[in-house]
Parts: C-alpha cells; structure tokens; sequence
C-alpha cells in the first residue's frame, strides 16, 4: 500500500488475476495493432514524401478486398475479446452460495459496515482470507462506489437500490477503500482501507470489544417495535401475507406477475408496500419510508431472510438471493 | 504553391465593414464563423484556465493550492466549458458554418438568420451559464449525476443548468440548418457520393445535434426542476430513480463524443488528400463509416454504467454494442493510411495535425475498448484512466483536428499566410505536452486512482507530477497558434485563392472569399479529390 511508485496495482483477490490477463491480453493486442497503424503511417509519409511540386501521384480507388479485410478481422479480434470479458463480469456478478454477506452503507463521507455476527466497522473492513465476502451495497444519501483496487471490484451504492458485489481475498495485507462516483465536498476523502487476515485472526478480532446485536437479532426487534408483527403473523389469520420461507422464493402479484423475494425487493415492500402487493392481498400497508434507516431495512432483512418454515432445513445465513 | 506574388483582393467578406453593427447583424455564415470562433476561443481559454487549476492543485497529494470546495468547482467550470461551449460547437460552429456553402457551392446556409440567432442562442446560454460558474460556482460535475444534483449540492444548479438548456438550441440550429443546406443546396453536378467528406462527416453530426440535444437539454431542465419544484423524477424517496437521470444523460452525451470526434475526421480527409495529392483510400467506406459511428452511437450509452447495477444481460449487450461501434472507426483509420501509399506527402503543419490525430485518436480508441470491455471496466470506470481515455478522444482527436482544419482553411478564412515554422513548432509542443499530461493517467487509473480526487494516496504523486508537468506545456503549446495566428491576420502574406494547390470548391474562389462566395455558380464535373487529374487554372504551379 505505501509503495513509492508503482506501475501495477497489487493482487490481493481471486478476480484480480481473472482481470489482469484480460486487461494484458487487450493490452497486447491494441498495442499491436497501434504499433502496425503507427509503423505503417510514418514509413508510408516518410518513403513517399513530396520530392518535386510537380508530382501527381497515379490515382487509387481503393480495394473491396482490403475494405473487407480490415473490417471482418477486427471485428472477429474484438469478438473474442467481448466474450472473454463477458465471461470475467458474469463470473463477478455471481456471488458463490457459501460467501458470507457483509452490508455496506455509503453516506457523505464515510462507509458504514456492518458483518453477520453484527460487528459494526466506519471506514475499514476486516475479512478473513480465503472467505468469499458478498457486498450488499446501498447509500443514504448520493451515489457513492464502492472500489478495492486491490481486488479489482468496483460497484455504485445507489440510494434506494441494493447492489451486490463480491470478492475472496487471497493475500494477507491492508488495501485502499475508495468512493469512486463523485459525492460533493469531501468526496476524495471517502476513503478507507480493507484489512485481509488469517482466518483465526479474525475470528480473533470478531470477539474483541463488546458483543454486538446480530442482524437478525436487531431485525426481530425492529419487528416488534414497529409493529410489523400484528399483520404478518406467524399463522395466516393477519392481514399480510406469511413471511416465513418466502426469502429467495418466487412471489405471485396481485398483477399477476411474478417477482423473486429477494432483498431489494424485501425492501421495496417495506419502503413502498404499494408498489408489489402480494397476490390475494389488499394494498393497505403503509410505507415506512423515513421511518427506518438503512441499516435498520438491513436488519428487517436479515430477519425476513432468517424466517423459515419449521418443516424445512435452515440453510446457511448470507446466501441465497441473487443479483437484481 | 504560388510562386508570382499574390495580392489580396480589394473586395471580400471582411471588408463588409469593420463596425459592430456590421457584425452583430451579419447572416453571412463567414462572418457568423468567424464570430463563433473569436467565442469558443474565449471559451477555451476560460476552461483550460480552469485545467491549469485542477492540474496545478493535484502536483501535491495533500491538495495544498485550492479548498475542496474549490477544486471541485474548478473540474466542473473545466468540464462544462469545455464540453459544452467548446468540443461540441468547435469544428461545425466555426469551419463547419465557414466552409459548407463552400464546399458545396452556395452562397450561403439555408437558413441565414437561423445560423445567426444560434450564435445568439449561444451567447446567451454562455453568458448564464458563465455566470453561474463564476458567481457561486457549481460543483456537480459536468455530469450533473442525480442525487446529488437534486438534493445535495448547494451550488448553482440551476442557472448552470438553464445555461446549458439553451444553449442546446444553438447546437440543434446548426444541426438542423446544415442538414437542409446538404440536401438542398448543393451545386449543379455535386452529387452525393462527389461531397467532400467533411460535409459527410458534417451531415453525420448533425443528426446527432438535431436527434440528440433535444435529449440532454429536457434531462438537465428536469434536474432543475426538480431542485426547485421538488418533484421526485430522480428521487428514490419520492418513488424516482437516480439511475434514470444517467439513462437520460447518457443518451446524448456518448454521442456528443461523436459530435465531437467526426467533424474532425472529415477534416483529416480534407487534409490527408490534400497534402499526399491522393483521392482518398475508400470514400464510400469512410463516408459511410460515418453514419455507421451517428447511428450505433445512439445504441452505447450504458456503457457508462456498468457499475450502477445494472442487471448482467443488458450489461453484455451494451458492451457488444459498443465494440460494434469500434469498426467503423477502425476502417476510417486503415483509409487514411493506405491514402498515403504511393502519394506525395508533404509535412506541412496541417498534415503534422493530422498525423497527431491518427496516432492519438488511435490510443483514444482502442483503449476505449478496455473501458467498452465488461472484465476490465469494473476495474477502469470512475478512474483516471477514463479521463486520459476521453482525452486522447477529445484532445488528441477533437482539438488536434481542430488545429489541423484550422491552420489548413486559415489562409481561406483570412487570406493571410501564417509563418510555417512557428506551425511546425508549436504543433511538436503540444504533441509532447499532451502525452506527457495524459499518458501517465492510464497508468494511474490502472492502479486505481478514481477520478474526481482532491488529495490522493502519496503513491500516487509521480505520475501526478509528470502530467502537471506536461499539462504546463501543452498550455505553453496552445499560446503559439494564438499568438502566430492573431499576428498573420495583419502581418500575414496574401495567401492567394488555393496556397495549398488543394482541390475543393472553396479553393476555387479568392481567399478571403467574396461575400456572395462565388461569382457564378460552379459546376461540379469530377469526383471528390481527384488531385490525379490536371491541376485547374486556380492552381498557379
């Protein structure tokens, strides 16, 4: 991190190297190809320069042959190049089912943090090595972005919207956090660092300082104390629909469609109740808009994910949604 | 070139009289050119003033010359400026108004008084908007990105924004106005395919002022609005949606780089013609590659969004699209090469331009396929290496076409020659000075420094100094044309109609031209560049 001048950014997780080669193998063929063009422009200005005012040049139309050519060749070249990318975001955009989630809250001018256990971090993040790390990501104010040069991640924390990103730390080592959309005044100093330990010493730093309130613990709470409990009951007598189970399952509206009870949309019925009514059910919810914070929507969330239905096995906290 | 000495005419479009009134009231599109340019050189000069700041603050990590607040008021002066009343009406409002009657043998647009209220319609929205940036400031971004436009900056939004509203009309006139001047107005003979690329390339670009504008400029009012009437377009807590704004902006905004980057490759094919004596390689590949860049570049624009969290499907298929938009860029430069073969080049300042642009334009390019690239844009978007990106296309490419058009259509303009060696110089200072300015950017955006930054990691600081470093040059670089130009105007030797033994129906008529342009209407009976055939009598050899 405090290397006086270097010419590459570290490798410090697992995309790192997936975007490095596609980032030299661009590099290399471009090169190439300026290389060519530049060769081509100075020995053709150069060996045919005006040698008397007098001379007139014999005319050339031009070649269908060499028009085709340099068409169809670097059209084919950018082809590959277009999927080998492809393949790079898609793979970035597809958090394993095992990575544990990490909620990112951006706010003019700092990030807020928070892990499963309920640890709360400003600024800085700790995260085991070798542990893929799954960023749900939102603001509470303008856009920000969230950037780890270091693990060649990048994703905007847009308010009102849950953007995912994730990434598996593979080298022990400090690395710069950086707001990357520009947010106002002391938008450069947004800022911090993510701090890549053994996995016993974070298992270490998670018991140090006080025990904090899981998210779900603090989302249960929520639950009560904002009454969300005297419509969505446990049984099927309230007068929303039963919570229990309906994380990460298809939802039928009453408009007839059908949406996936993921976060985002877990958010939505919560801040705009309104908008995606459950099929069978009267739009008479009010909005908690202004009423709960962002990471107070986090927790909600985390309980809502936490409910099952008894009879079923209780998957592994974290997983489950997808990308919206 | 003109050997016997050449005398300047007693009669021509300057001479029309010297008083304000004469000025301010002109429809000939000559003089409303020759207006444009005096405003966008202003314009020009106020915005790379404000790049010196940004520049001049970032020679030190810790941000020690300006406050935030400043520098960030500083890069959107420079942005905005820069953009929007200089790039986009640069080439078309000032060479593109001059030349096109020229070139195709009129005696003037279509609609004159149109043309002069555009310019008008500019005025205006730059004095608001100057005045916005000047009095307050404003500190959004040249982007004006939502939320934080609507509901966070405290600057002056709106003014800047009303601003930029109006002057959106100027740059849909001209749009509008050469479109029908091009199907209109041609001379007897001057088919389509006989244009001159530079009308091509006018031609294209004006569909995208006319079908783009209209776009940016509702986008940027809504951004008012709802500042002042608080209506929530943008406003997730109010149902709207800040993303929707970068659609909007976008939309326009990716092609304005083609606004931008076209009618200086019409330029290019004017000049490389001109100064290797070659028909150009492929005029209907190049003419068409043309409409090809105005056409898919309506389809790009959320390549700019990648990381908004947009969902993956429609990520890959605005990157296909964007690679698609590559192609015809890439066969305009094999063109221009392959004119060369078996030419007679001459390394005039003009051809040095245009050697710049290629091998620049070229670097522009192709690294925007990194940028275009799914893999690698996660890493490079919102980094430094997007702002030496777009400005190896907009400096390396617009401005260097602009100086190269400039230099090579002077001589027409003022009828005075400019002196060859101070060209040839201040063209290698400012091909130096801009390498060295934004070359280390890409390094420094592959490491992950994000743009927008007042103070950075001290890391960061070499590459940082060597482009302050080459910034101060290219500044120094840009003074000479000033300086060399503004002293031929009343220095200059007469330049006589066609210095440059060049072909085209605007080196057919004296330089400066006539008010009426042509005496009689001339004929077209040859295809365009046809500098194979024997010179005409307006060559004196």
């Amino acid at each position: 991190m405090n290397r006086s001048f270097p010419l590459w950014p570290e490798q410090a997780a697992s995309a790192s190297g997936e975007v490095d080669a596609l980032f030299l193998f661009i590099l290399g063929v471009t090169g190439l190809f300026a290389l060519g063009i530049w060769v081509a422009l100075f020995y053709l200005a150069i060996r045919y320069r005006r040698r008397s005012d007098d001379e007139r040049p014999a005319e050339i139309h031009g070649s269908l042959v060499l028009e085709l050519t340099w068409t169809i060749v670097p059209f084919l070249i950018m082809s590959a190049m277009f999927v080998w990318g492809a393949k790079v975001y898609f793979h970035m955009n597809r958090p394993p089912d095992d990575a544990m989630t990490v909620s990112v809250v951006g706010k003019r001018w700092m990030w807020k943090l928070q892990h499963p256990t309920g640890q709360r971090e400003i600024n800085e993040l700790h995260v085991p090595v070798g542990r893929a790390v799954r960023l749900v990501i939102t603001s509470e104010d303008a856009i920000h972005s969230f950037f780890v040069p270091a693990f060649r991640i990048k994703k905007d924390a847009v308010p009102g919207r849950y953007n995912v990103a994730w990434f598996r730390a593979t080298r022990i080592g400090t690395y710069h956090l950086f707001c990357a959309e520009y947010c106002g005044t002391e938008h450069s100093r947004m800022i911090g660092r993510v701090v890549v330990m053994e996995p016993e010493a974070y298992q270490t730093w998670l018991a140090g300082g006080p025990a904090p309130e899981s998210p779900v613990l603090a989302g249960e709470r929520l639950f009560t104390e904002l009454n969300c409990i005297t419509c969505h009951r446990p049984d099927s007598a309230g007068r929303g629909p039963v919570l229990a189970g309906i994380f990460g399952r298809p939802v039928s509206l009453r408009s007839g469609e059908t949406v996936l009870a993921d976060e985002a949309y877990v958010r939505e019925s919560i801040v705009a109740p309104a908008a995606k009514v459950v099929g069978g059910y009267q739009p008479v919810m009010p909005t908690y808009q202004g009423q709960v914070s962002e990471e107070q929507l986090i927790a909600l969330v985390a309980y809502i994910q936490s409910l099952q239905v008894p009879t079923e096995p209780r998957p592994e906290p974290g997983g489950g949604a997808t990308v919206r | 070139m003109s050997q016997e000495a050449t005398t300047f005419p007693r009669q021509h479009y300057l001479r029309e009289g010297w008083d304000l009134r004469s000025w301010l009231l002109t429809t000939d599109h000559k003089r409303i050119g020759f207006l444009y340019l005096v405003s966008i050189t202003v314009m020009f000069a106020l915005g790379s003033f404000y790049a010196a700041l940004v520049r001049w603050n970032l020679l030190v990590p810790d941000g020690s010359l300006l406050s935030a607040e400043a520098y960030n008021k500083a890069f959107t002066a420079h942005g905005v400026i820069m953009v929007f009343f200089f790039l986009i009406p640069s080439i078309p409002a000032t060479l593109g108004n001059f030349l096109i009657p020229l070139m195709i043998g009129a005696r003037d647009l279509a609609f004159p008084k149109i043309n002069l209220l555009s310019w008008y319609i500019y005025v205006i929205g730059a004095a608001l908007t100057l005045y916005a940036l000047l009095a307050g400031g404003l500190d959004t971004g040249w982007t004006f990105y939502t939320p934080y436009s609507t509901v966070f900056a405290q600057s002056n939004v709106e003014l800047a924004a009303v601003g930029i509203f109006i002057a959106g009309f100027s740059s849909i006139l001209t749009g509008l106005n050469f479109i029908v001047t091009i199907h209109k107005m041609r001379a007897p003979g001057l088919t389509w395919f006989r244009m001159p690329l530079f009308v091509w390339a006018h031609y294209a670009t004006s569909i995208i002022q006319v079908l783009g504008t209209p776009v940016v400029a509702i986008t940027i009012l809504l951004v008012a609005l709802e500042r002042i009437f608080h209506f929530g377009f943008f406003d997730p807590n109010r149902g709207g949606d800040p993303i929707l704004f970068q659609h909007l902006f976008w939309f326009y905004s990716h092609p304005a780089v083609y606004i931008m980057i076209l009618p200086s490759m019409g330029v290019v094919s004017e000049i490389i013609t001109c100064f290797s004596r070659k028909r150009i390689f492929g005029y209907g590949f190049i003419a068409m590659s043309s409409l090809a860049i105005a056409a898919i570049g309506f389809l790009v624009w959320a390549h700019h969004m990648f990381v908004t969290g947009m969902a993956v499907y429609s990520a890959m298929v605005f990157s296909a699209l964007t690679y698609l938009v590559a192609v015809p860029s890439a066969i305009k430069t094999f063109n221009w090469t392959a004119t060369l073969y078996r030419g007679s080049v001459k390394w005039d300042t003009p051809m040095i331009y245009v050697f710049c642009f290629i091998g620049l334009f070229l670097i522009g390019g192709l690294t925007g396929l990194f940028l275009g690239n799914l893999g690698t844009d996660i890493h490079l978007t919102d980094t430094y290496f997007v702002v030496a990106h777009f400005h190896y296309i907009m400096v390396g490419g617009a401005i260097m076409g602009y100086l190269g058009g400039l230099h090579f259509w002077w001589p027409k303009i003022t009828g005075r020659k400019y002196i060859e060696a101070w060209g040839k110089v201040s063209s290698l200072l400012i091909f130096v000075g801009f390498n060295l300015t934004f070359f280390p950017q890409f390094v420094l955006g592959y490491l992950g420094m994000p743009r927008r930054y007042y103070v950075y990691p001290d890391e960061f600081q070499v590459l940082n100094v060597l482009s302050t470093a080459g910034a101060t040059i290219l500044g120094l670089g840009y003074l000479f044309p000033f300086s060399y130009l503004t002293h031929s105007i009343f220095r200059g030797e007469p330049a006589g109609e066609n210095p440059w033994g060049a072909k085209g129906l605007e080196w057919a008529t004296q330089s400066p031209p006539l008010t009426h342009n042509f005496e009689t209407v001339p004929v077209v009976t040859e295809e365009a560049y046809d500098y194979a055939s024997a010179p005409k009598e307006a060559v004196r050899v």
